[in-house]
């Protein structure tokens, strides 16, 4: 049985202001299996963070449906971890306590939450940062942050947008290796949206290409890379043609989203 | 000058220090120099002679201890009442859309207008006191909290929803520590404006407190006295926003740090 179950999904907003309704996403079906790593790739305003923030309930769709083991999603909940593109730990928490965050709200005692905090800043490797406020970490260790706070809550599925958008390249290709690292290692089930080709391969053990505005699922590329993957493995000739085939597809829909501006 | 270069903090005080002592040469010029009728303004040199006199002989210190708990009161009396209600309005929304006209309007209402309504309620004792100042500060501090409450950042309100907060606990560990800062700055604000409500209600039948001497002082055409009572205010003023702002820098680091 799948892990997820997207039905028929579809989102149009409505316009402002007496102009027509827009449509931002096509009807979209998808299954994700169990402890899945799938990255979803497509140019930017395909609709692609609409289909992440519906799977996580923060928005609801226009049509269609959102299983997760079955049951409907109607809103937010902890057994759907997500992982935003802006920084948004809570200001007023130290890394400790932000990672605590969740454990916290299902009011499980402090001993208790300690021990699998100090487990998780071990996990994402800010030992030494605990008692940090974060304003004063870096951008990759504020999204580390994010990544333990999301994974403390032990969710059913972890939900990421972009989230290493806003990071310089070094810094993103080590913050690739250490997520895909604790995934090689504690299988979770990842959706994963990005609009970085080399990204999407990488992570990913399928990759899902939408189409420019409104999205729809262009093509769904198993990627069977072995694993564990290493930074190497960019450069790798299985690699560049995947790289090749996806870029092709991605161009297309990039020329279309620029040509309607 | 560079537009937006910082001033090294050296110089910065020297700038900051160095205005007071220029309106204070000027003051002096104009008075000592017999620019002025003495009967209009004193100079400084008598002004302090008469803040002297008031303080040792006419027990002056218990009208500026009398204006200083009246002002505390008051403001600690609207804090208590418009805190919770702000940060109710700025989080749900039907309340803010019951309440908000109402605040708006009665923001408008001139607290000094009251003073006479009050007296009438309350007497000339310390509860009316209190009440211009309430009166005067309570609807703006609603106001004030329940705009920046209502710009909380949606993105850690969305983040702590997929952690698993529900909507109580959303108010209570994301709006409320999220806008503790800003509240706590909105009071510091408002501090300020307490100073100007207590002294006008201390102008109308009252028999204390620094703004009873001032009164009292232009009967007797004491412009010193005036000048140093108002000079007291603003020390106080000072003192009193210092302190507030340090307590803040120490209550809140993470929003500096």
């Amino acid at each position: 049985m799948s892990k997820l179950l997207i039905e028929g999904v579809s989102r149009t907003f409505a316009g402002v202001r007496g102009a027509e309704p827009v449509r931002a996403l096509m009807p979209v079906d998808l299954a994700v299996a169990a402890n899945d790593f799938i990255t979803i790739l497509g140019p930017s305003g395909c609709g692609k963070s609409t289909l992440l923030r519906i799977v996580a309930g923060l928005e609801a769709p226009s049509e269609g449906r959102v299983l997760l083991d079955g049951k409907a999603v109607t809103r937010p909940g902890p057994d759907r971890g997500m992982v935003f593109q802006s920084y948004t730990l809570f200001p007023w928490l130290t890394v400790a306590e932000n990672i605590a965050f969740g454990l916290r709200e299902r009011g499980m005692a402090e001993e208790e939450r300690d021990g699998i905090v100090a487990s998780y800043v071990d996990l994402v490797g800010l030992k030494g940062f605990e008692n940090h406020w974060p304003k004063q970490l870096s951008g990759g260790m504020q999204q580390r942050t994010a990544i333990a706070r999301a994974l403390a809550n032990d969710p059913e599925i972890l939900l990421l947008d972009e989230p290493f958008g806003a990071l310089d390249n070094q810094t993103r290709g080590l913050m690739q290796e250490l997520l895909l690292g604790i995934w090689e290692r504690r299988k979770k089930t990842v959706l994963f949206v990005t609009h970085d080709i080399e990204e999407a391969i990488f992570m990913a053990s399928r990759v899902i290409v939408m189409t420019a505005r409104p999205g729809r699922i262009k093509s769904d590329v198993a990627i069977d890379l072995p694993h564990p993957r290493h930074y190497t493995l960019k450069t790798s000739p299985e690699f560049s043609a995947l790289k090749a085939r996806l870029t092709e597809d991605i161009r297309v829909e990039a020329m279309r989203t620029a040509d309607a501006h | 000058m560079r537009p937006l270069h910082p001033v090294s903090p050296g110089l910065r005080t020297v700038l900051g220090i160095s205005f007071f002592v220029l309106f204070v040469v000027f003051w002096a010029w104009i008075t000592l120099g017999g620019n002025v009728n003495r009967i209009f303004l004193a100079d400084p040199l008598s002004m302090l002679r008469d803040g002297w006199r008031l303080l040792v002989e006419d027990r002056f210190w218990l009208d500026i201890l009398i204006t200083i708990w009246r002002v505390f009161g008051g403001f600690v009396l609207a804090s208590v009442v418009a805190v919770p209600l702000g940060i109710a309005m700025g989080a749900w929304k039907p309340v803010e859309a019951f309440l908000e006209p109402f605040v708006s309007f009665a923001r408008y209402l001139p607290a000094s207008a009251f003073i006479p309504l009050l007296i009438l309620w309350a007497g000339i004792g310390e509860l009316e006191k209190l009440l211009v100042i309430f009166v005067g500060s309570v609807f703006q501090i609603i106001l004030i909290i329940a705009v920046k409450v209502g710009s909380t950042r949606r993105d850690l309100v969305e983040a702590a929803y997929t952690l698993g907060s529900t909507n109580n606990s959303i108010v209570k560990r994301v709006i409320m520590p999220a806008n503790a800062p800003e509240i706590a700055e909105t009071l510091r604000l408002v501090l300020g404006w307490a100073w100007t409500y207590v002294i006008v209600a201390e102008l109308i039948g009252s028999s204390s407190g620094i703004g009873y001497m001032i009164i009292n002082s232009q009967s007797r055409l004491a412009t010193g006295q005036i000048i140093f009572g108002i000079i007291v205010i603003g020390l106080i003023g000072l003192l009193s926003d210092f302190a507030f702002k340090a307590f803040n820098r120490w209550l809140f680091p993470w929003s500096l740090a």
